[in-house]
């Protein structure tokens, strides 16, 4: 019924350092990363016949000639900002299992913090053109001509009504999101890579940092660092003679919000691609939410977690500030979440720091935040105006 | 007003559908493309109607009166453009006729934001080519 799933699997992740200057452009950073999930992977760089690249200048010709691909077959670019990498397994998987390509190279990096930071966007100074340009192409008309107007050109603003509205209908407390921002510092303290290794966080330190556009607060925002992740996808029978146990893509799917270029348009503002994902995605796995070991929940905002919990199912709509407490998602917990700190407190790396974490940690190779005997496991993906992103994914 | 003469934040380019919304907007009149088939309101401006699939429509007039929907309020710049206005709050606005519309209110401080909040459009020349729609409370 659902022919791509665990039809293809991940055989090999890597990351460079997460750092804030890395010297590097984004195509090396991508590079070296695609080159470290290569050598994970047991692969040579000409083993590799597809590649796709993130909505970024680097495309899939500057890598076949860095990598050697002499014989490229499947070249192709998810335009989903941070919900581009999952999705973008889902491109992978499909070319794999329809034997369009063998083995398919999904990179992603960045200087997310040295040269593009997202409050330069539209600003003509830091050589972004204005006028909304810096924007992903479906979104530049609407911000352009109805949104930079009113000085609203970024993603804080954007999710921030989300965020309203849902907090003043559903009186969801500060400390839910406090939750997120908390739980995933804590977890980055068990991870070497992680930007905020060293820098604990507490709940009074949450609620005491500086707005920035409210609802949201400092610690609310994701880290803006520089860096790269990649893995590598192939199918079950060429996985069987590299060096992993492979991790099977079981269920997988993309969704988006409609319409997907307008926020204040939407009959339902809480109607977001996962809401459409999540019962493809699920279904296509045959699994249920209460079978899940851990999840890794886009994090470019607290708020957005959250919205994308509900989205999920794992709880019912505007019961989340209920949901979002306690030990729920420590690592013994219910519901582990973002074991490795996210984007909030590893590194943005949209999201594919995510998919290479929810690997290790089913290869049970996580270390000190190994969740214990790990199955079955998520990771979504968000990105532009409330794009989605769902994979389940199993050892 | 008074910073006509020296406007410096960001105006629409006025590219597409956008120059006659603004073109509207200039003389004074808020007006959103209705579909002349089935008279379903929308907003941003599209080629067709999302609803029944015709290409026709026109620019119908909106009563301008609408309530609050959602809202941030910006604590921190992020466009050098709008630095001395901080903390300046982008508002959701949802129009009698059903369609929504970001804008800002002249007349709210950000204390007083809530929900279903009424208001009613008001025209702020801002250059002599611009003219932004703005909501205050409406009476």
């Amino acid at each position: 019924m659902y022919p791509l799933k665990d039809q293809a699997c991940i055989v090999g992740v890597g990351e460079t350092a997460y750092t804030r200057g890395s010297g590097k452009t984004d195509l090396a950073l991508m590079l070296e990363a695609s080159m470290h999930a290569l050598s994970d992977a047991g692969l040579r760089p000409h083993d590799i016949d597809g590649i796709i690249p993130p909505p970024l200048p680097s495309t899939s010709e500057h890598f076949a000639a860095n990598l050697g691909v002499e014989d490229l077959r499947y070249a192709v670019t998810v335009h989903m900002g941070g919900a581009s990498p999952v999705t973008s397994l889902q491109s992978a998987a499909m070319a794999v299992a329809c034997g369009v390509a063998k083995n398919v190279l999904v990179p992603l990096g960045w200087n997310g913090y040295s040269t593009m930071r997202v409050r330069d966007m539209g600003n003509k100074s830091k050589g972004n053109g204005g006028g909304g340009s810096g924007a992903p192409g479906a979104l530049a008309n609407t911000i352009g001509e109805y949104y930079l107007p009113y000085g609203a050109n970024v993603p804080v603003q954007w999710y921030a009504w989300l965020a309203t509205r849902h907090k003043e209908l559903y009186g969801t407390p500060d400390e839910a999101m406090g939750t997120v921002a908390v739980t995933s510092r804590k977890h980055a303290q068990l991870n070497d890579k992680a930007y905020m290794q060293g820098r604990p966080l507490s709940m009074e330190d949450y609620l005491n940092a500086r707005w920035v556009s409210k609802p949201f607060r400092l610690f609310d925002c994701c880290l803006e660092t520089d860096g790269a992740a990649a893995v590598v996808v192939t199918s079950p029978e060429r996985a069987r003679d590299l060096k992993h146990d492979p991790v099977y893509i079981s269920g997988i799917a993309e969704g988006h919000p409609y319409p997907a270029d307008d926020i204040p348009a939407r009959p339902d503002p809480f109607t977001i691609g996962l809401s459409f994902a999540t019962p493809n995605a699920l279904q296509m796995a045959e699994v249920d939410l209460k079978d899940l070991d851990f999840a890794e929940i886009y994090d470019c905002f607290t708020y957005v977690v959250l919205l994308q919990m509900e989205a999920l199912g794992l709880c019912k709509r505007g019961e989340v500030g209920e949901y979002a407490q306690g030990n729920r998602f420590a690592l013994d917990g219910e519901l582990p979440l973002n074991t490795h700190g996210g984007l909030h407190s590893e590194a943005h790396v949209w999201g594919m720091n995510h998919v290479v974490e929810a690997t290790h940690q089913l290869r049970h190779e996580a270390g000190e935040r190994q969740v214990k005997d790990a199955q079955l496991g998520l990771v979504t993906g968000w990105g532009d105006f409330g794009d989605g992103s769902l994979a389940i994914m199993r050892r | 007003m008074a910073e006509t003469q020296e406007y410096r934040r960001p105006v629409p380019k006025m590219r597409g559908f956008a120059a006659e919304f603004y073109a509207y907007c200039k003389q004074h009149e808020l007006r959103f493309q209705r579909c002349t088939d089935c008279n379903t309101w929308r907003h941003v401006p599209r080629d067709m109607c999302a609803k029944c699939g015709s290409f026709a429509w026109e620019w119908a007039k909106s009563s301008g009166k609408g309530t609050l929907f959602s809202w941030t309020t910006a604590m921190q710049p992020m466009l050098p453009q709008f630095a001395d206005l901080v903390p300046y709050s982008p508002v959701v606005v949802e129009l009698e006729e059903g369609v929504r519309m970001l804008s800002w209110l002249t007349d709210v401080e950000d204390a007083d934001l809530q929900l279903d909040l009424p208001v009613e459009v008001v025209f702020d020349d801002v250059t002599p080519e611009v003219t932004l729609p703005k909501f205050r409370r409406a009476g």
